[in-house]
């Protein structure tokens, strides 16, 4: 009965983050973190069930010996380590330089509501 | 040569005993120094958010590198070789989930606990039952992995064989001693000193584990003249499995020769357990509350990048330590210690190692007793966070939001807490004494499957989709739970073979020994059911107020 009397949990209020939710600085916040995150999501997981599914049917692949007793299944599992290492730098980079500036800004705009920052920063990123 | 053995043996006992006092002394210390500065709600459950990013990510690993990984995996490397790494590879990919879906969402948006997230924009009391039933099933389910472990390993690490007693004890007696010390000690870290004392204690857990297997797979590298292909060659040799053992499919995914069925069903198994792992991690609750120790977003990420990379280099050092054991201790010494579970190919390499470079029989036992006494610190430390988890839930969760209905001090709360710390930590006390027969390995793959079953896609249902709502959050995870523990009961590893829990019966119609692969979908499933069948409407101002405080940390604890 009472979840849909949305100003009484304090904090920034329901009709606030509403606005805040369709504002395009927001929109724009959003789509950075989603553009990133789901593509790499699908990437890794993909790579991740290739080798699983190669461990399980390609055996024959999986032991061909590349040097010395080092073989693909070897070297395939190292890769995950590598590509597990790379995707997490790739995203911290990322999210210093795409995500952190335009949340700061919406969180500074609603805690201190100064609309300073609303109007320059949501353009950037539209291309 | 018995008598060597026997001095050796009481060697390393004495010093593995001492050590271990060491340690226990050393981490009792800091959770009475930890207790005094725990005040309110948010330093019991949080540790006062005040841990920068490095040391949660320290922490993180303490709470995660099990003795599963470290004495699991080593042993499923060193007795059927490559499988052991599928491991490896899947507890760690994992992260990626964590990281780029989870940690800094959910840091952002709850409080204290999983269900802070999942019941932030739906009706409270159903969906914190729900998030409390499964927070305490999973955490139970590997404190119970642990524990047995830990009874399982102090006889082998003491080295009480059949017939001998220790201090008066036989080696069952021994077991049920050592399950009763692992439960009071964790039970004393959590009712103390809360999730700063439980904090302190993962890190230096972390710490010593990192260089207790870093010292092992530099002596590795020595031992074969830093030739890693040397090593891999020796450690075909000796398996008795040949080129085989350095490819999968000893353990995992066998092909049963004339019997298409049984392989078929073994790969799919393969494909079951590589799901739940990479899939589980991101819904385990006593890793999800590590991210509330930290002041922000931006330290939740960079705990979860600290994380990566602590537990991607010990995982990479498990298949030195693996292929290492398989190379210089002899096989059937590991296998016959615990009937080919493998458990103790690490301390087995240890003693080895110790004697090769440290000057003979003391070196070896003085090795061996550090790496036992490292392996009972990282079993302390996974349970210790294991009991916060489930006692933060029952009492921040079950108590104040469902009984309480929010109408609590933050006192009241944390009284309930610890008194929640206690009766969970009793609880898997008397059930780890009855449980001494399960195998660990596969109450742990068990954790992660009910894990990724039951709390994944609610959590990601809940951050995500915007018309998620009351009903689907519990149809997904019931569903989830129900599925994974339904599947598991009628499946083999509860009947139907000699290996099963019940070996006289059969009811064992499903086929795979880890449901994940039929029980994660059927989350998603349930969970997205559930939202479009129900009248319910999502409240699109509650979500609004989940998206802009997840992504932005406006109005963040």
């Amino acid at each position: 009965m009472t979840q849909t009397s949305s100003e009484t949990s304090g904090e920034p209020g329901n009709a606030d983050s509403l606005e805040i939710q369709r504002s395009p600085e927001f929109a724009a916040l959003r789509r950075s973190l989603r553009v990133f995150v789901f593509p790499a999501t699908v990437v890794f997981l993909l790579w991740y069930a290739l080798y699983v599914v190669l461990s399980a049917y390609a055996r024959d692949f999986m032991g061909v010996k590349v040097f010395g007793e080092i073989n693909v299944a070897l070297i395939f599992g190292l890769l995950q380590f590598v590509s597990t290492f790379l995707i997490a730098w790739l995203y911290s980079r990322y999210a210093a330089k795409n995500l952190d500036p335009k949340a700061e800004a919406i969180k500074e705009h609603m805690e201190n509501g100064s609309p300073k920052s609303a109007a320059g920063n949501g353009s950037e990123d539209e291309a | 040569m018995n008598i060597l053995a026997d001095t050796t043996a009481s060697t390393s006992r004495t010093w593995t005993i001492a050590l271990f006092l060491v340690f226990v002394a050393a981490t009792l210390v800091i959770t009475v120094w930890a207790g005094r500065r725990t005040r309110g709600a948010s330093d019991f459950y949080a540790g006062g958010r005040s841990f920068s990013g490095f040391q949660n990510g320290m922490a993180i690993g303490g709470d995660y590198m099990s003795a599963a990984s470290f004495l699991g995996i080593a042993g499923i490397i060193a007795l059927n070789g490559y499988d052991g790494f599928l491991y490896s590879i899947g507890f760690l990919v994992a992260w990626l989930v964590a990281l780029l879906l989870v940690a800094e969402l959910l840091r952002n948006s709850g409080k204290y606990t999983m269900a802070d997230v999942l019941a932030f924009r739906m009706r409270q009391r159903p969906v914190r039952t729900a998030a409390a039933v499964s927070t305490v099933t999973v955490s139970v389910f590997y404190l119970l992995a642990q524990m047995v472990g830990a009874g399982a390993l102090v006889a082998l690490l003491l080295n009480i064989k059949e017939g001998q007693e220790f201090l008066g004890m036989d080696a069952d007696t021994a077991k049920i001693m050592t399950v009763v010390l692992v439960g009071i000690l964790m039970i004393t870290y959590v009712v103390v000193g809360g999730m700063k004392g439980t904090t302190y204690v993962q890190i230096v857990k972390a710490v010593l584990l990192i260089i207790g297997a870093g010292v092992m797979t530099v002596l590795v590298f020595a031992a074969f003249k830093y030739n890693f292909s040397d090593l891999l060659s020796d450690a075909a040799g000796d398996s008795t499995k040949g080129e085989s053992f350095l490819e999968p499919g000893l353990k995992y995914g066998v092909e049963v020769a004339g019997d298409s069925w049984q392989t078929t069903v073994n790969k799919l198994d393969l494909l079951s357990l590589g799901l739940a792992l990479v899939l589980g991690t991101a819904g385990l609750p006593h890793i999800l509350i590590r991210f509330y120790t930290v002041p922000n977003a931006k330290s939740a990420r960079k705990s979860v990048l600290w994380a990566i990379g602590i537990i991607g280099a010990f995982y990479l050092m498990t298949l030195a330590l693996g292929f290492g054991a398989a190379a210089l201790v002899s096989r059937d010494e590991i296998f016959n210690a615990d009937k080919g579970a493998g458990n103790v190919a690490a301390p087995l390499l240890a003693r080895e190692l110790g004697e090769k470079f440290f000057g003979g029989d003391f070196g070896g036992a003085i090795l061996l007793a550090v790496i036992a006494a490292v392996a009972f610190a990282t079993i302390l430390a996974v349970v210790a966070g294991l009991t916060l988890a489930s006692s933060s839930s029952l009492a921040h969760d079950l108590y104040a939001n469902v009984f309480k209905k929010g109408k609590t001090s933050e006192r009241e709360e944390v009284v309930v807490a610890r008194w929640s710390a206690l009766g969970i930590g009793l609880f898997s006390i008397v059930l780890a004494i009855f449980a001494q027969r399960l195998n660990v390995a596969f109450l742990v793959g068990l954790a992660f499957a009910v894990a990724a079953s039951g709390n994944l896609p609610a959590i990601l249902y809940s951050l995500f989709w915007r018309r998620f709502n009351t009903s689907g959050a519990v149809w997904a995870i019931y569903g989830g739970l129900g599925s994974a523990v339904l599947l598991v009961v009628f499946s083999p590893v509860t009947s139907g073979t000699t290996n099963s829990l019940f070996p006289g019966a059969a009811f064992d119609w499903f086929p795979l020994t880890n449901p994940g692969l039929v029980s994660i979908p059927l989350g998603f499933l349930f969970g997205w059911l559930g939202t479009i069948i129900s009248k319910d409407k999502a409240d699109p101002g509650k979500y609004a107020e989940l998206e802009v405080r997840s992504l932005t940390g406006a109005g963040a604890h």
